[in-house]
């Protein structure tokens, strides 16, 4: 059984869902930290 | 401990440690990836199956100590009323239960390979499984209302209970006859040659620091949201 398949996907898994982690966290932080911002400059 | 209860204080050590954490731990995790991944030996046994283990061990790690940390956080929030505490909680469930699915996925992948079968009901694996439901219940209930204070203190109690297993994934592999293997790496020493080692210890540090980073982050928009929604409170009264 080749074992190259098994490695990329496990690999291919982890780099998914971390890039998808680290990037929707960033996104969020941004976001609530800009309107938070707003809010205080506008009150 | 209370000197950190400040979240004008935990912001200011938060927002240059960030950055700090996110870019070496993205440094040292891609360094032990390719090290892992091209210049690792074959094993005599697994063969290159035994690359898997630079994403699913430190995956397991984090998932483990991400349980953990909400274990410790809610303990502070319970008896202190720390009030980062449960702020940190929560920021740890949702990477510690992707952590977790990271686990149980590259695990299952590894298992087909080297015990012919994606998945067996052993103590490893199943208490694993059973972590990975209790973060989504974690989850569940600590945005199950929108109103934090009692649901948060439900979601503080549960985070203890379900502490309970931690040690049980811990020593599934020595109280059950387990397709798992033993642990290679305890207090007392490692079985694995230094060639597998040494980029295994830099990808638990690399995805560690990514983690630590991912957690400043959502405690950053939670806070972020709670300051939003303390001025919408006043900015309605007044």
């Amino acid at each position: 059984m080749p074992h190259a398949p098994f490695i990329i996907a496990s690999f291919a898994v982890t780099g998914v869902f971390m890039t998808w982690l680290i990037v929707s966290s960033y996104l969020s932080m941004r976001r609530a930290e800009a309107s938070a911002d707003a809010l205080r400059e506008q009150s | 401990m209370h000197r950190f209860a400040n979240p004008a204080r935990f912001l200011r050590i938060a927002k240059p440690l960030t950055p700090a954490l996110f870019w070496l731990g993205l440094l040292l995790t891609l360094i032990a990836c390719i090290w892992g991944l091209f210049f690792t030996p074959t094993e005599r046994l697994m063969g290159d199956t035994v690359k898997i283990l630079f994403v699913h061990v430190p995956s397991a790690w984090l998932g483990m100590g991400g349980w953990t940390g909400i274990a410790i956080a809610s303990i502070v929030q319970l008896v202190w009323r720390h009030p980062l505490a449960g702020v940190a909680a929560r920021a740890i469930a949702v990477p510690g239960a992707t952590f977790a699915a990271i686990c149980l996925i590259t695990g299952s992948i590894w298992g087909r390979p080297t015990w012919g079968t994606w998945w067996v009901w052993d103590g490893r694996l199943t208490s694993m499984l059973v972590l990975f439901f209790l973060y989504l219940g974690y989850i569940a209930l600590s945005n199950a209302s929108s109103e934090k204070g009692d649901t948060s203190r439900v979601a503080a109690v549960f985070g203890v209970i379900g502490a309970v297993n931690i040690p049980i994934i811990n020593r599934s592999v020595v109280w059950w006859e387990s397709q798992h293997q033993k642990a290679s790496i305890t207090l007392g020493g490692s079985s694995i040659d230094t060639a597998y080692l040494v980029p295994l210890f830099i990808a638990v540090v690399g995805f560690s620091l990514l983690f630590g980073a991912l957690v400043l982050m959502r405690m950053r928009t939670a806070l972020a949201e709670m300051r939003i929604e303390a001025r919408m409170r006043r900015m309605a009264q007044g």
